[in-house]
């Protein structure tokens, strides 16, 4: 019964981060606030990871997967897309490398300088 | 007739999903290129099937949307190697929170600018603002600025398989080798998309990857409607 017992805890968060996305007026999704529920009841010991783990590790293994049917709805987003085409093929290449760059480099500066 | 076959069998979808994603980390194993991203290569294979035989998107999405069900329990997981890493975080705090401040700030002055030279209406513009965070935030973002959601959408998906493709070559290129800083970078510009490729990095990588899309994501809500204020 121990993966039961896991799919529960866990489907139980995710229940509760829906209700918190219904009720609190910003645009954060139900997931995050799952995210920092499990967070906090692991740090304060609420949970033990034990009580999650397996279950845990196999979702997070699989979630790559669960893009892949919202990116093929890019298969009917041609004509929405196509007015700003040229745009789009510049733009998310280049602000996505400046970014990466940007936070990357000033993560390791700070580390680097403290050391 | 096969678009009512694949409404009926609502595994044909999923399974479709799964085989292809499989052949994906197939070709990936035997190639080690980062081009073959297991992503990228299902949803090329998905589409290319789903036109061939003329397959609805609405009749492939009645089956597949119960894999994408499964991504708030997913998120909700991150909790765990975040935890795990979390004393990684709390020596780290500072180097934390100047990186993804400077990749949000960096990335959407880039968007800005870029709409500019394009010369993009006000509506594009706050369409692609968001397109550095987790989808559900940024349909929200996007819908508040009074963007198209659709496309953000897209955008978004787009930017996380760039990221999670061509983040290795960024790190070498620019000499980025601290693992908290490619789990920060991957996790602000390219979410839960660029995070898959953080978890393959390491543990570390994964954890910091994890905190990123929520605190970016959140950092970004508060950020948006600044920068969609600024004359275009």
């Amino acid at each position: 019964m121990k993966y039961l017992r896991q799919l529960t805890i866990i489907l139980f968060i995710s229940f509760v981060g829906e209700i918190m996305n219904q009720l609190i007026p910003l645009p954060v999704p139900a997931g995050i606030y799952g995210l920092l529920i499990l967070l906090l009841s692991l740090s304060s010991g609420i949970l033990k990871t034990s009580q999650i783990r397996e279950t845990a590790l196999f979702l997070v293994e699989i979630m790559p997967v669960m893009f892949v049917p919202a990116a093929v709805g890019l298969m009917n987003a041609e004509n929405e897309l196509s007015g700003m085409l040229t745009a789009l093929i510049v733009m998310i290449p280049v602000t996505t490398t400046i970014g990466i760059a940007a936070a990357g480099l000033v993560t390791q500066f700070v580390i680097r300088r403290k050391k | 007739m096969i678009n009512d076959f694949f409404e009926e069998a609502l595994f044909s979808g999923a399974a479709l999903t799964l085989l292809a994603y499989e052949l994906g980390l197939l070709l990936k194993r035997r190639f080690r290129s980062a081009i073959f991203n297991p992503i990228l290569i299902a949803v090329i294979c998905v589409i290319a099937l789903l036109k061939l035989l003329n397959i609805e998107y609405s009749s492939y999405e009645s089956g597949a949307k119960y894999i994408s069900y499964l991504l708030t329990p997913a998120t909700v997981c991150l909790a765990l190697p975040l935890y795990e890493e979390l004393k990684l975080l709390k020596d780290n705090l500072a180097a934390v929170a100047c990186g993804i401040l400077s990749g949000i700030l960096s990335g959407m002055a880039g968007v800005f600018l870029l709409c500019k030279i394009f010369r993009l209406s006000h509506t594009q513009y706050v369409t692609l603002l968001p397109k550095s965070v987790t989808t559900a935030i940024g349909m929200g973002i996007s819908e508040e600025l009074g963007g198209t959601v659709t496309i953000t959408v897209a955008v978004i998906i787009i930017t996380g398989i760039f990221g999670n493709i061509f983040a290795d070559f960024i790190f070498s290129a620019l000499k980025i080798k601290e693992p908290v800083a490619k789990g920060i970078a991957l996790g602000t510009c390219s979410h839960a998309i660029g995070t898959a490729r953080a978890m393959e990095l390491g543990e570390a990588e994964g954890a910091m990857s994890s905190l990123a899309i929520a605190v970016a994501g959140m950092l970004t809500v508060v950020l948006a409607p600044i920068f969609s204020g600024l004359p275009l």
